[in-house]
């Protein structure tokens, strides 16, 4: 399988008026209502089909929340339930308190739509192109290159640990290609305090926050310098400096911890966000329900951010859901939500410092589904030749790839140009491969390790089995790889 | 649920196990606790007590520990009116909305919003409505709680998280009301489960459990919540985990136990003293995991005898794991196989209770027997 290279032009792709988005057809719009800033507006789905020309539009939403539902652009403190009404037996009005709605005297289902479902905020089209100048975040030159620089770095370190895995030196690895833009977009929004919970595929938001090269290799190596301790396969990486809670490969455990952590900082008052990624197929994890419905009752300051790729595995979105993708659910739980297109870098940030700012000054968390593509294969244990074609890969590699739109943004405002690509290039090369040379040289943990951190004391029982090892390792040393670990 | 409530608070009003209430019609009545509690002497070192039953020792608790700790905060379904069982009654005025709340109905949020908690620096301290409903967050307490620290090389951990749960028989739970899956989690390293026979035990026990800095799972006998009254201590203190406690000192046969079974035991004991002149030496294990293997085997050592019970089912339960350890520490100590005396291998029977549990006399039996070895 060729390597995905980011270095591809991308002038060719004629602008096509509907997005192609594996399993999400809808119609490509930029929402420009504006309240602050970068005139970003969450939809609950009520405003938005109210704006909507779709007739036909008559999602879900549309008659629940019909409910008076205050939304004020300013904080809003704990906030009463909102089918606290007084209770009024004459009033012809239903008096449940599981809903607040309106009776109605025919007989008619809600009809889901997945035709036209929530559109796709863009900031630039396919060619780098400003569609709507007003949404543009214009940020500085120094900004805009350092997420390319950082977008490419990323590619850079992936194909060069994807192919150290196909020659043995580390056991598995799971690339980023195609998705760096929902990682540099969104991780440039926050701020460094922000708690970031991730699933796998995140690499870019570590590399955004300054994770060094060294310690992305040393876990992928399970080194000495890994700060995992050699105890996790490759790509589990944590920080506690940047705010980067471990991944563990269990899907979408993460996402009611992530509820939980936006609470505890919520009762901190310390205006920080919880940031919590997750893929559109961990999305049908159990998990992912709970994790909703505690942010939204709870009132968690929390940004839920799906990467909707189009495949879990070899598993495409209609074989993972039937309704309206991951952004449709969030009304359903009372939460703001809104798609963009995860391959457009400004569309990606505009959305999460939005999202921020409201969910720290509201206390309620908000559903980011970011469309994007999987140009890579699942990991190294996957060859996804086996379900899906050459030519729907290449599309994404060549005509919509997040690093080639921001390099056409880049290059129309005279901030880089071939000269600037070639010796990037080579610099970025060169710095990942003295890491990777670097992490090749360096031992593994002593195996002592393998004992620790059970609990934060070692019980008495876990020391006789340590003790245990090392009689064992002392009598039939030459069975077992001791010359790599540290002594 | 409310009428399960109604049920179970019920139970703690009948009489007393040494008499059967004459029936006043021909239909059976409801029997009584299969044992009797006795409140253990006034404890004198942890300052002026109160007559509290387990529920209110485990209300206290929780008081002292929202009182000095200003991230801790109890959440879970009806926690915030006082509990199915009242265990944090009045927790919410005192305390207020944002430190007490309810929870959607759901344990695999409950706990995976307890951890996140936990890892964000506050202290978590989940309630599980029944231990037969935690299996749906069997994967966040064992795949990640249990994990935190040791995965993420100790840069991570869900130390603040305590995780609070009705457990054991009650005498009409049936299959899921009634059970006692410590062994299920004794399995996986990194969590602490700990189980208190008395409201004594059960508030230091529980506050060892808020401060130790490892995710803990604390059973509470549900059966004992009103029905076990002792002089409790008003302020705070702590009982160490991972000790054994000996109740009672003998020479011929050890007894081991937790919960609920200790009481049951202990009647065993004064059985096996009165009947057979058989000496007894009972054990509390209180912390399942990590057990207090030393003390158990000391004992063993000195009366090179083992019967251990509990009433949830025998294969794959906990006395397994015990009997295992024991007898490879003390093998030639042994002066009979090490005895179990647990639950058939069924789920927990409604209207079969009085037959399914462990109770004295099965244990008794089993005294005999291995008396007699």
């Amino acid at each position: 399988m060729s390597s995905f290279t980011w270095d591809y032009c991308a002038k060719s792709a004629c602008a096509r008026s509907k997005c192609v988005f594996i399993g999400v057809k809808c119609i490509l719009r930029t929402i420009v209502t504006g309240l602050y800033g970068f005139h970003v507006k969450f939809c609950t789905i009520h405003s938005w089909a109210a704006r909507s020309s779709l007739a036909d539009w008559s999602l879900l939403g549309v008659r629940l929340l019909r409910r008076p539902r205050p939304l004020p652009p300013c904080a809003r403190a704990l906030s009463p339930p909102l089918q606290q009404q007084p209770f009024d037996s004459l009033a012809e009005k239903p008096q449940f308190p599981g809903a607040s709605a309106e009776f109605v005297d025919h007989l008619e289902f809600i009809q889901p739509n997945v035709i036209s479902g929530i559109p796709v905020y863009r900031v630039m089209d396919r060619q780098g192109q400003i569609i709507n100048p007003s949404e543009d975040p214009q940020l500085p030159k120094e900004m805009v290159l350092n997420f390319y620089q950082k977008m490419t770095l990323l590619n850079t370190m992936d194909r060069i640990l994807y192919e150290s895995q196909r020659q043995g030196r580390i056991s598995f690895y799971m690339t980023n290609y195609g998705e760096e833009g929902t990682h540099v977009g969104s991780a440039a929004a926050l701020d460094p305090e922000d708690l970031v919970f991730g699933q796998y595929r995140e690499a870019g938001v570590l590399m955004f926050r300054g994770f060094p090269l060294d310690l992305f290799m040393a876990q992928c190596y399970a080194n000495v310098d890994d700060l995992g301790k050699g105890r996790q396969m490759p790509v589990h990486y944590g920080s506690k400096d940047l705010n980067f809670v471990t991944i563990s490969s269990p899907l979408a455990t993460q996402i009611p911890q992530a509820a939980g952590a936006a609470y505890a900082i919520k009762r901190e008052n310390t205006n920080r966000v919880v940031i919590c990624y997750f893929g559109e197929g961990a999305a049908s994890e159990g998990d992912a329900h709970a994790g909703f419905n505690f942010a939204a009752t709870l009132e968690c300051p929390l940004i839920f951010f799906c990467r909707n790729n189009g495949y879990a595995i070899s598993t495409p979105t209609d074989e993972q859901y039937r309704g309206d993708g991951i952004a449709a659910r969030g009304p359903g739980y009372g939460m703001l939500s809104i798609r963009v297109d995860g391959n457009d870098v400004f569309a990606v940030y505009n959305a999460t410092k939005e999202a921020r700012r409201r969910a720290i000054a509201e206390n309620q968390p908000f559903l980011i589904e970011a469309m994007t593509y999987r140009i890579g294969h699942h990991s190294t244990s996957d060859d996804s030749s086996a379900y899906r074609s050459v030519d729907e890969v290449n599309y994404w590699d060549k005509q919509d790839h997040p690093i080639s739109r921001l390099r056409h943004y880049m290059t129309a405002r005279g901030w880089w140009g071939e000269e600037e690509e070639r010796a990037w290039r080579k610099q970025s090369r060169k710095l990942v491969m003295e890491a990777f040379e670097r992490a090749e040289k360096r031992q593994k943990p002593h195996p002592d390790l393998l004992f620790s951190d059970v609990y934060l004391e070692m019980p008495p029982s876990l020391e006789k089995q340590k003790e245990s090892m090392w009689r064992h390792l002392q009598q039939y040393r030459e069975h077992y790889p001791l010359d790599h670990y540290e002594k | 649920m409310a009428a399960a409530v109604r049920l179970l608070l019920r139970a703690g009003s009948a009489c007393n196990a040494s008499s059967v209430c004459a029936p006043h019609t021909s239909t059976q009545r409801r029997h009584a606790a299969h044992f009797t509690f006795q409140p253990e002497p006034v404890p004198s070192q942890y300052g002026p007590t109160q007559k509290m039953n387990l529920f209110q020792s485990v209300t206290s608790a929780l008081d002292n520990t929202l009182a000095s700790d200003p991230t801790a905060v109890i959440f879970g379904e009806d926690v915030a009116f006082g509990g199915v069982f009242r265990c944090t009654v009045g927790l919410r005025d005192k305390y207020g909305k944002d430190r007490v709340f309810n929870t959607p109905l759901c344990e695999q949020g409950i706990v995976g919003f307890g951890i996140g908690l936990a890892v964000a620096g506050a202290t978590a301290i989940a309630e599980i409505q029944f231990a037969d409903y935690i299996f749906p967050a069997f994967d966040q307490i064992v795949n990640e709680a249990a994990k935190y620290r040791y995965r993420s090389g100790n840069l991570f951990d869900c130390g603040n998280l305590t995780i609070r749960a009705p457990w054991g028989c009650v005498g009409h739970g049936a299959l899921y009301h009634s059970q006692s899956p410590e062994a299920f989690f004794a399995h996986c390293p990194g969590i602490k489960i700990v189980i208190p026979r008395s409201p004594v035990q059960a508030k230091g026990l529980l506050l060892s459990c808020i401060i130790d800095k490892n995710p803990c799972i604390f059973f509470e006998p549900k059966i004992l919540y009103r029905a076990a009254v002792e002089q409790v201590p008003m302020e705070s203190y702590q009982i160490p985990l991972s000790q054994a406690e000996v109740l009672q000192e003998g020479s011929d046969i050890t007894l081991l136990a937790w919960g609920t079974q200790v009481h049951v035991m202990r009647e065993v004991a004064a059985m096996a003293q009165e009947k057979l002149g058989v000496s007894c030496e009972v054990i509390d294990l209180r912390t399942i995991q990590p057990w207090d293997i030393e003390t158990v085997c000391k004992s063993v050592v000195k009366t090179g005898r083992l019967l251990v019970s509990h009433e949830a089912p025998v294969t794959g339960g906990f006395a397994a794991e015990i009997s295992s350890t024991v007898q490879e520490e003390c093998f030639l100590n042994l002066e009979a196989p090490i005895t179990r005396v647990c639950g058939y291998d069924t789920p927990f029977p409604h209207i079969f209770e009085p037959f399914y549990i462990p109770d004295k006399w099965k244990c008794f039996d089993a005294v005999k027997r291995m008396i007699n070895y």
